[in-house]
């Protein structure tokens, strides 16, 4: 008989206007493992702070074992028992000691522990605590020798010194090969069967398969389905991630011959198979796939921020082989990089110097910057692409995140390019900026050939006039943006066939 | 709101208008403070600490350090020295060798952070230590004066020449006779350029996006490398004219002078952070900075406060602007956020 360890019931989490949870309802039972999907920005990781008692919430019931469950820290989730296990691995081993230390760090931590360290009893107790999780390594080795999976190991280990009613991994097998993740999913196993709850997070298809025992999808900050035991949907559980729900769009699919970006034999990396891609002077291709499908790999490529392992590019019939962002720029290939925060937005520059930042030199006169030509073609954009501020001397830290987006995207609109990359442009966007946004890329795109890369179905059918589907490296499905087969389109994106 | 309006106004105008006050202070409690020699003194205390510090600001604003100016300074000091009064080269000879020298040790600096990935602080201490020494072992550790004898047992036969001496003693006619000594004049100067430089050109701009966000610079085609190693050089040069002057000044390669340069500029630095709001390196910030400190000191010094205690007083200075720009700003970006 299943027993419910965890229950949660209509939790909400906003962070300043921007709403992330929107009442979610979720149980986990002991020795079963649940699988959390989710497109970026769906809200997983907050729910998953929330949990585990970094973020409190607005609002909504937790209970744990049948008591009610309202953690304020981190250290009070663990001392209940629900323990996390977070995607970047390194912060839960202290790489430079070594794995018996690693191991025993929580006995070392207590307010009892002895002052002095016995190294010969710390090696036997870990070797214990090695041996019951199936860890093979050597005890005395230093843990930044290790492999990332072993190190992975370690981490989960030492969560299991707690002996937790709850486990939660996320996105664990990101950085492991195949064979290191066997390893992870057998010792998933021994948990299941140790009847711990597990809340595995994660995208991989194969993964999920292997592990899961239930899905949930998440969607915008809302369950968007639950899938069970005996009836375990894969595609419908994407289908709700991605979401399908038809937008009004009422786009006309421009058809066009003329190709200003052609890539040929083009593997993304070595032992990726090659595939060719022409986009159309006009045109706006979408391309889709999950995450590690190469989508970025792609954008990254055309940008010349990485070389591709085999395969020839060309711009408007000249070869192009970009050394550089710098290079690309030059040759007219411009790109909006994903993940603002980190990749685009100068938190210390206002919204005038953040939009023209690529275009200083345009801008200036013997070095010297223009302030008045720069703050006109600022302005002309904010009303364009309509950004919400009081003035292009706004802090950039002031806008919303949609605002944010929309800034980013006007730099790369400021100045005419042969080739437009957006990476994910609506990542946390609300849905009105990301309308504008779109919009403006659609009006804006005769001149060039623009390439959105997107996660999710429902901006690509938004926005492009073709959708190129990735899986795994290879391009293995194109649709005009016209009367979609969704479910085919599903299928590719999952790399199922066709049903 | 009313109380946010207030903290703004003390975040952006506090810090001068305490420089106001004080040199008010001064002027009613301390005879002869407020008149044009005594500001005169006042500048050129800070003008050579000034000029190191406006090189800092510069690897600063790239979120970089340099912890090597104050050796390249008295390398600089060191080899024009030993340049006129060993080699009997003239002065403009002298002052070549000291900026290039400079511009070599900055590129080193660069090369070391961006080709080497060795941290900021590491490889510019690392360079510090290695100057210090250098420095010492052309003279066997002895300061160069005109008649020292040296290792072959001859006398050093040079002389520091009348040109390069002007640099450091020579003092311009304004309104009183030999009011304005030349150092001072410089370090207006390069106070002017650093400000126009990293204010109103597009390298200056691109310096603080690296500052800022260094990926999101490299992502729209910044070549962050360049520009990383030129605020590194630029640190090395100015520095290297605050070692020129110092010499130019004394008048002898004093192997124990500028001991305190490092830690005073970059206070300056530093506390300009807080003037004027900018919570970010800047050079009109750097330049008030190293003046808040001479102001008062000078001030001090008139009032009888012993010497020993000036370090104190700069360290106070120092923590108070620090607390200004990053607990009172962090706390007004936190009030505009909710």
């Amino acid at each position: 008989m299943t027993t419910t360890v965890l229950t949660i019931e209509g939790v909400r989490k906003s962070f300043g206007r921007n709403e992330v949870l929107k009442g979610i309802d979720l149980a986990l039972n002991a020795g079963s493992v649940t699988v959390l999907m989710g497109a970026n920005g769906a809200g997983k990781s907050t729910l998953v702070k929330a949990i585990c008692g970094i973020h409190s919430v607005d609002a909504g019931d937790m209970n744990l074992g049948g008591a009610s469950y309202a953690p304020a820290t981190a250290a009070e989730a663990l001392s209940q028992g629900v323990v996390a296990v977070h995607q970047n691995i390194d912060d839960g081993v202290i790489p430079d000691l070594d794995v018996a230390t690693n191991l025993m760090l929580d006995q070392l931590t207590k307010a009892d522990a002895k002052t002095f360290v016995r190294d010969r009893v710390l090696r036997e107790q870990a070797k214990e605590i090695a041996k019951s999780m199936g860890l093979k390594m050597d005890v005395r080795v230093r843990v930044s020798d290790l492999g990332v999976a072993d190190r992975q190991m370690i981490a989960i280990a030492r969560a299991m010194a707690h002996s937790p009613k709850v486990l939660i991994l996320d996105e664990p097998t990101s950085s492991l090969s195949a064979s290191e993740a066997d390893r992870l999913f057998a010792l998933i196993d021994r948990l299941r069967d140790q009847g711990v709850a597990v809340l595995y997070i994660s995208h991989r298809m194969s993964d999920i398969r292997r592990v899961a025992n239930r899905i949930i999808s998440m969607r915008d900050g809302q369950v968007s389905g639950v899938f069970e035991q005996d009836n375990l949907d894969y595609e419908g559980a994407v289908t709700a991630m991605l979401g399908h729900k038809m937008t009004e769009v009422n786009i006309v699919p421009k058809v066009s011959n003329a190709p200003v970006l052609q890539i040929e034999n083009l593997s993304l990396k070595s032992n990726w198979p090659a595939f060719d891609l022409t986009a159309n002077e006009g045109e706006v291709i979408a391309v889709t796939g999950l995450l590690g499908s190469g989508k970025s790999q792609l954008a990254d490529i055309i940008f010349g921020l990485r070389k591709p392992a085999s395969g020839t590019m060309k711009i408007d019939g000249k070869p192009y082989n970009p050394a550089n962002a710098s290079a690309a720029i030059d040759a007219g290939v411009f790109m909006s990089p994903k993940d603002r925060g980190n990749n685009a937005v100068v938190g210390a520059f206002n919204i005038s110097d953040n939009m023209s930042l690529p275009f200083l030199r345009a801008f200036s006169h013997f070095s010297f910057i223009n302030g008045r030509q720069q703050r006109r073609a600022a302005t002309e954009m904010i009303s364009q692409i309509g950004v919400v501020c009081q003035s292009e001397e706004d802090s950039i830290g002031t806008l919303s995140g949609g605002n944010q987006q929309k800034v980013m995207i006007g730099r790369w609109l400021l100045k005419p390019s042969r080739v437009l990359l957006l990476d994910e442009p609506f990542q946390g966007v609300d849905i009105g900026a990301r309308r504008d946004i779109g919009r403006h890329i659609r009006e804006t795109a005769a001149k060039r050939t623009t390439i959105v890369f997107v996660a999710e179905i429902d901006e690509a059918i938004e926005i492009a006039d073709r959708i190129v589907v990735l899986n795994e490296g290879n391009i293995v499905g194109e649709h005009t943006n016209q009367n979609i087969n969704l479910g085919a389109l599903v299928a590719q994106i999952t790399g199922e066939k066709a049903a | 709101m009313r109380n946010e309006d207030l903290r703004s106004f003390a975040i952006r105008y506090g810090f001068i208008i305490l420089l106001i006050g004080l040199s008010v202070y001064f002027s009613l409690a301390a005879t002869g403070f407020f008149s044009a020699r005594s500001a005169v003194f006042v500048f050129q205390s800070v003008a050579i600490t000034g000029i190191l510090a406006l090189g800092v600001t510069c690897t600063l604003v790239v979120d970089g350090f340099d912890l090597s100016i104050g050796s390249v300074a008295t390398s600089a000091l060191m080899l024009s020295a030993y340049s006129m009064v060993v080699l009997e080269q003239p002065a403009y000879v002298a002052v070549l060798l000291c900026l290039v020298m400079g511009a070599v040790v900055g590129l080193v600096n660069g090369l070391l952070i961006v080709k080497m990935k060795v941290p900021d602080l590491l490889a510019t201490l690392g360079m510090m230590f290695l100057l210090i020494g250098l420095q010492r072992i052309p003279t066997q550790g002895n300061s160069i004066a005109t008649g020292m004898s040296l290792a072959d047992g001859s006398t050093a036969e040079g002389t520091f020449s009348a040109a390069f001496l002007w640099l450091g003693r020579h003092r311009f006619d304004l309104v009183l006779e030999r009011l304005v000594p030349v150092p001072v004049v410089i370090f207006l100067l390069v106070a002017l350029a650093v400000w126009i430089f990293l204010e109103y050109t597009r390298h200056g701009r691109l310096m603080y996006a690296i500052g800022s966000n260094q990926r999101a610079a490299e992502l729209v085609g910044a070549n962050v490398h360049r520009y990383k190693i030129m605020a590194y050089v630029i640190s090395g040069v100015t520095a290297s004219i605050g070692g020129i002057l110092l010499a130019a000044r004394l008048g002898r390669g004093d192997i124990a002078s500028g001991n305190n340069l490092l830690l005073d500029s970059v206070a300056a630095a530093l506390i300009g952070f807080a003037v004027l709001g900018a919570a970010r390196p800047n050079a009109f910030g750097t330049a008030i900075g190293a003046l808040f400190v001479g102001i008062l000191l000078q001030g001090m010094t008139m009032l009888n406060a012993p010497y020993y205690t000036q370090d104190f007083v700069k360290g106070a200075v120092l923590v108070c602007a620090l607390v200004f720009t990053f607990y009172l700003s962090s706390k007004s970006s936190a009030a505009r956020k909710a």
